[in-house]
């Protein structure tokens, strides 16, 4: 604040004196920008909340085969004992869940549901993660070339995202999977179409994120300490990585936690139309395609592998939404 | 401002050249380097059981020991000025725009989207339509009274809606409204011009479920975008200059934080036509994305080919007419 505005004793002096005032009066004391919005995070409890859950379902993803274990059967173990032979249901009301069968029986084979929802979460996590990683990896790389370089550089990439943004996405990937052999580098079965999906869907999401980054560099690029480092001799690559890479984390961070949930709703609606992971392996979305089969006598069957979706997705945009909100202050909300 | 829309124009049909290209790549290129044999291909196009002169007849017909650019070069001309297909027993032609022949069905590609065409675009004005309606005005709703409880309801609301498949909200909108209930009749497609009153009754849960999903992502962008042109310095000399409330909302913010939504409206408006391939599957609709998932799924990739290309076409002019319209309302696009 420059000395006309501590002379004149207007209004608009009042907002940075409060300021200053309420400083002092906790003592001056030094914080990081991570520490601060750590504080602002810390406040918002619904973000938290979410925070919360999507730790328990990396926990239970990954514990997945102690916690079947301990409270329920194997995913794939078949219980026709259990399941009226006449109608294909469980013997017993509310898709027969009781402490032994915590979510019940799936119509048909009767395999455990609870376990079929704890390992399916093994799929929608790692290939929502995965898929996320190779998206922030792209956009970050062509972002940052297209708002540090400009140009024609910049013209092509912008290009290149509009091209992306208007591809029909969906119905891509399902041609995708559609076509590709069995057999490829190696892999096969549910681990080649794993891999394949992780890769359709992060090479597809990149641009989200490199749009986010573009703009970022563009307009970190005009500032002084950018400037300051260009006149003291460094080099573009230094210039990339120590100046302006460190200043891009916090919204990469953000949007990144954002598009784990579009991912990972993607990976289960392809599952659902059949071209995602395929049986046995457990996955949600191809759940709900089995539940399709008797939704009309016993929609319970749908809502168990739909609410663990919409759980699971609730929760990474609710951490989301709180992340942005904490690091970016300029948001609205 | 004609000159405006020829560049835009260029520009459309350049990038549909790229998508068209990409796309053919993707299905003639990725096989050939995954070293699948023409002959392995060829059967691929061909129907269930092919007798080995069909393999041959579709192998010529595509030419699949031919470079790809050759490949792609008829792929183009077919499209262009149609083509004659050789199914080994007879020969058919196919008018332009020909998108290949379906050796599965034994049907011209064309004439199996235009089939479809009619029901996808039923699902997908009517379900527009609503999400505009209650997504828009809830937004604005939300962000005249920020922090309310109106507008944290919505928002909670809104973000649930985002995460929420459609599959699952469609199926047990289905399971209760439909079986369990008895309140709609079941989704039966019939054409709006034989009779319209049950055309729409079979389709409003289609539209509603479709139209919940996207109407709480509208209202997200809207409120968002309200927020922001509120805090601009022109709405508050708006208001210094003594306009009613009423007048600075709808003529000077509301307009200005619409625009971006008409871009995002126009990449979704296409998409969706393109198929909306889960709401078609949720609610047994035969549109263009259950005729593309068929098509995955009996392998029958011609028809795969023309669907996405046909998507493609479809975002592609909506985005066209979004920048056209935008050139209209905002002039400072038209020379930029």
């Amino acid at each position: 604040m420059t000395a006309p505005m501590e002379v004149s004793g207007s209004e608009a002096e009042a907002q940075p004196e409060a300021v200053l005032a309420g400083v002092e009066a906790n003592k001056i004391q030094g914080r990081s920008l991570g520490q601060i919005a750590w504080l602002r995070l810390k406040r918002d409890k619904v973000a938290l909340g979410g925070g919360v859950v999507v730790v328990l379902l990396i926990l239970m993803a990954i514990f997945a085969p102690w916690i079947t274990k301990l409270l329920g059967h194997p995913p794939n173990e078949f219980h026709q004992d259990l399941i009226d032979p006449t109608l294909g249901g469980p013997l017993k009301p509310w898709g027969g869940a009781n402490g032994d069968y915590l979510f019940g029986l799936e119509p048909g084979n009767g395999r455990d549901l609870f376990s079929r929802i704890v390992y399916g979460a093994r799929v929608s996590l790692l290939v929502g993660f995965l898929a996320t990683l190779v998206s922030v990896l792209i956009g970050t790389i062509f972002g940052v070339m297209a708002g540090y370089f400009g140009g024609w550089v910049d013209w092509i990439i912008a290009r290149l995202m509009d091209v992306f943004l208007a591809f029909p996405l969906l119905m891509f990937a399902i041609a995708i999977v559609g076509v590709l052999p069995d057999k490829l580098a190696g892999l096969e079965g549910n681990g080649l179409r794993m891999a394949i999906l992780i890769f359709i869907i992060g090479f597809f999401g990149w641009p989200y994120i490199g749009r986010i980054v573009r703009g970022q560099t563009i307009s970190l690029r005009e500032r002084e300490f950018v400037d300051a480092a260009r006149s003291l001799g460094a080099r573009s690559p230094y210039i990339l990585f120590r100046e302006l890479l460190p200043n891009l984390v916090a919204p990469i961070l953000v949007y990144a936690t954002l598009l784990i949930p579009t991912n990972i709703l993607f990976e289960a609606s392809l599952s659902f139309l059949g071209v995602g992971i395929s049986p046995p392996t457990p996955a949600w979305g191809s759940m709900l395609t089995d539940a399709i089969r008797t939704y009309q006598i016993a929609p319970y069957f749908v809502v168990i592998p739909g609410l663990a979706i919409f759980v699971t997705v609730m929760a990474f945009n609710l951490f989301g939404d709180g992340l942005r909100d904490a690091l970016d202050p300029r948001s609205n909300r | 401002m004609i000159a405006f829309i020829v560049r835009r124009l260029v520009g459309a049909v350049a990038l549909l050249l790229v998508i068209s290209a990409v796309t053919f790549l993707i299905f003639f290129g990725l096989p050939r380097l995954a070293g699948t044999s023409s002959d392995t291909l060829a059967a691929r196009f061909a129907g269930k059981s092919p007798t080995p002169e069909t393999i041959t007849a579709i192998k010529e017909r595509f030419g699949f020991d031919d470079p790809l650019v050759v490949q792609y070069g008829h792929f183009l001309h077919d499209l262009v000025l149609g083509g004659t297909y050789d199914t080994g027993t007879d020969k058919i032609h196919c008018a332009a725009p020909c998108l290949g022949y379906s050796f599965r069905t034994n049907q011209n590609v064309t004439d199996m989207l235009l089939d479809r065409l009619p029901i996808t675009f039923s699902l997908v004005i009517g379900a527009a339509v609503i999400w505009l309606l209650v997504g828009v005005s809830i937004g604005v709703l939300s962000a005249l009274k920020r922090g309310s409880l109106f507008d944290r309801a919505a928002m909670m609301v809104a973000l649930a809606g985002v995460s929420l498949p459609i599959y699952f909200t469609g199926l047990l909108s289905l399971a209760f409204v439909v079986h369990g209930w008895g309140l709609l009749p079941p989704v039966n497609y019939s054409s709006f011009l034989s009779n319209p009153f049950s055309w729409a009754g079979a389709l409003i849960l289609p539209w509603v479920t479709l139209a919940f999903l996207y109407a709480a992502m509208y209202a997200r962008l809207t409120r968002a975008g309200m927020l922001e042109t509120m805090s601009e310095d022109y709405i508050r000399t708006a208001r210094a200059k003594g306009l009613p409330e009423r007048t600075v909302i709808t003529k000077h913010a509301l307009r200005a934080s619409l625009t971006p939504l008409l871009t995002i409206f126009g990449l979704d408006f296409g998409l969706l036509f393109g198929g909306a391939v889960l709401t078609e599957k949720t609610f047994s609709l035969k549109g263009l994305g259950s005729l593309a998932l068929d098509g995955v799924i009996g392998s029958d990739l011609p028809v795969v080919l023309g669907t996405v290309l046909t998507t493609a076409v479809f975002v592609v002019v909506a985005n066209l007419v979004v920048d056209i319209l935008y050139g209209v309302v905002d002039p400072r696009v038209r020379f930029s």
